[in-house]
């Protein structure tokens, strides 16, 4: 018996860690080992360069511009998603008109406003990216289209073309994107907290928006947290990286004004052919990402007792 | 859904006051002594401008279409004098729209297959097996959740490159199968441990294998955990960007998200943008298809990937 379960186990996790271990594991460890190459990517030969790469790093001013796009998403991109999301949950379960014997009311409509708000999370980030590169077109686009529509011919920003606009409008995209999934995560939430809590403060004379930061915030702050690490990695990742590749010119941005650091890791290995560097950038990145985490963590655990 | 619940005459209250007052304060004088109408009308207000600004843009993809190019600059907000179906079947076919969907589908397929098995069978293992390095290989599946995937990237286009599997959907599969196995395996695990544990003993019991209950009792009574596990890495594989691109660049095997940020880059230099918007909303419907249908279950499996 013992011994059937011990080949029963490796016959199943076998396949499934053999997997993980080859194309996960394995790499992030030659990632790092790499980094400390001069290693192209192109040709199998490389030297050991010690530190070299980092230093490099350090003096590398495009490596400073996308770090600081990628600080700059990473924490603003959560507090204006996570903000708006807590605000139109708050107005779809607790805005809505009192009603008799309820203390606290869902706007008509809750269920539709959940149903659209959550569109754009099923799409491909990259649809979502080509729809708005186009929308913020400065002459064919609808933005200015919209502009010129209501006589506001004066105003045409160049958008994705002006260095200072360009990550900005990269951003609201991004929080046009993710907004929807936190309404129907906070609204979850919001259903589970006991009416009670509301009666009771309301009946102490408390306003809904005290009752919002009072009672709301409290009780959702686990979520809240969660919901920040997840927005402040995805922003740090892939997410960041399809928008900045295919919206911006470039692409990076004119003068590298939207560059985020995974981009850069990108075209450093695979456009302009330095993998030992490309991945000392990538060790960066992973740094600041644990780094993020920790420290949202830790901020979020301080916060907490507040209450 | 009560799409119809929500009043149009809210809108005009909360955008312009003044000049619909004569007939907003009538209802407002009869609601005053309910507390919270005010509230009431600019939560309106505000829901409605986000769901206006959610929706709006893929409406408007979806019109623009159906345009001719000519009407898509001169007129971008009135709707198309017809139905200009030529632009669909030029980006289904010309563009070839109809390849990366077809190859979407088998990429995603079989990843969905291959996640959904081996993260089933690890899961099993690590919630109900006691044996040496059971958590080290938990945690080692979990932690991947963590890292950022681009640092992998560079090492493992070389991984793929050596095998002969670097451009290929052989190669691609393996590679969605192994970045989904942390959720995967970590949201299985805690499933299988809340699984009543009598059931897989009255099989054993019973002379059954641990393949066989694994297979026969364990599997069958997962299903709402799969589910939601699969709708989450289903939308998640359907639209990942960031692999295919650095791992297929070959233009045979390109998938729906690459093929349509291709069609975005050739034609804006052909000026072909109802192709480029027919490609574009062909891209969007399946999901939002799949969205509108199984709404309550989409949205189950993705929060429940969240919070946990």
């Amino acid at each position: 018996m013992q011994h059937g379960k011990y080949r029963f186990i490796a016959g199943f996790l076998g396949a499934p860690l053999a997997l993980y271990v080859i194309f996960v594991i394995w790499p992030f460890i030659q990632s790092i080992y790499y980094s400390f190459t001069d290693w192209t990517g192109l040709s199998p030969d490389f030297e050991m360069v010690g530190f070299d790469n980092y230093s490099r790093m350090l003096e590398d001013q495009i490596f400073w511009d996308s770090l600081g796009h990628s600080l700059l998403f990473a924490l603003l991109l959560p507090l204006v998603t996570l903000g708006l999301a807590l605000f139109f949950a708050f107005m779809i379960n607790v805005g809505g008109r009192r009603r008799k014997g309820a203390a606290i009311a869902g706007v008509r409509g809750s269920s539709f406003y959940k149903v659209a708000y959550f569109f754009p999370q099923v799409l491909s980030i990259a649809i979502v990216a080509v729809l708005f590169a186009f929308a913020y077109n400065p002459n064919e686009g609808a933005i200015n289209g919209l502009l010129r529509a209501i006589g506001l011919d004066s105003i045409q920003p160049q958008w994705l073309g002006d260095p200072d606009i360009a990550i900005w409008a990269v951003m609201a995209v991004m929080v046009w994107a993710t907004v929807g999934f936190f309404v129907v995560l906070f609204s979850a939430g919001m259903a589970s907290i006991p009416r009670d809590f509301y009666e009771a403060a309301l009946l102490d004379g408390a306003s809904r928006v005290t009752t919002f930061f009072r009672i709301t915030i409290p009780l959702l702050w686990d979520t809240v947290q969660s919901g920040w690490v997840y927005l402040g990695i995805l922003a740090l990742g892939a997410e960041s990286f399809a928008v900045v590749q295919i919206m911006t010119v470039g692409p990076g941005g004119p003068d590298y004004s939207t560059t985020v650091l995974v981009l850069y890791v990108y075209q450093t290995a695979f456009r302009d052919g330095q993998a030992g560097y490309a991945t000392t950038i990538g060790v960066a990145l992973l740094v600041i990402t644990l780094a993020f985490a920790a420290l949202v963590m830790r901020l979020g655990r301080r916060e907490r007792l507040e209450f | 859904m009560k799409i119809t619940d929500t009043p149009p005459a809210d809108v005009g209250a909360a955008d312009r006051p003044p000049v619909q007052k004569a007939t907003v304060t009538d209802p407002a004088r009869k609601r005053r002594d309910v507390s919270g109408s005010t509230l009431n009308v600019f939560s309106h207000g505000v829901l409605i401008l986000w769901a206006f600004m959610v929706v709006m843009p893929l409406l408007w993809a979806v019109m623009t279409s159906f345009k001719d190019d000519a009407s898509i600059f001169e007129s971008p907000f009135s709707l198309p004098d017809k139905l200009h179906f030529e632009n669909w079947s030029r980006a289904w076919s010309e563009a070839h729209m109809s390849d990366y969907f077809f190859n979407t589908v088998i990429v995603v397929g079989g990843s969905l297959v291959g996640t959904l098995l081996l993260g089933s069978m690890a899961a099993y293992v690590l919630a109900r097996f006691d044996f040496p390095g059971n958590r080290f290989i938990y945690f080692l599946f979990v932690g991947g959740m963590s890292f950022p995937i681009m640092l992998a990237l560079v090492p493992l286009f070389y991984v793929l490159k050596n095998m002969g599997m670097l451009e290929t959907i052989p190669g691609l599969i393996l590679v969605y199968i192994a970045y989904s196995l942390p959720f995967t395996v970590f949201f299985l695990t805690s499933f299988f441990r809340t699984l009543p544990s009598s059931v897989a003993e009255a099989a054993m019991i019973d002379g059954a294998s641990h393949t066989r209950t694994f297979f026969q009792v364990m599997l069958p009574m997962a299903k709402p955990g799969l589910i939601s596990v699969g709708i989450f890495n289903f939308l998640g594989q359907w639209n990942q960007y960031m692999l295919p691109t650095v791992l297929n660049n070959n233009p045979e095997n390109r998938v729906l998200s690459q093929g349509l940020v291709e069609l975005a880059t050739s034609q804006g230099y052909k000026g072909d943008w109802s192709g480029l918007f027919a490609g574009l909303v062909m891209a969007m419907l399946p999901v939002l298809a799949a969205y509108i249908i199984f709404q309550r279950q989409v949205v189950a499996g993705l929060t429940a990937g969240a919070v946990k």
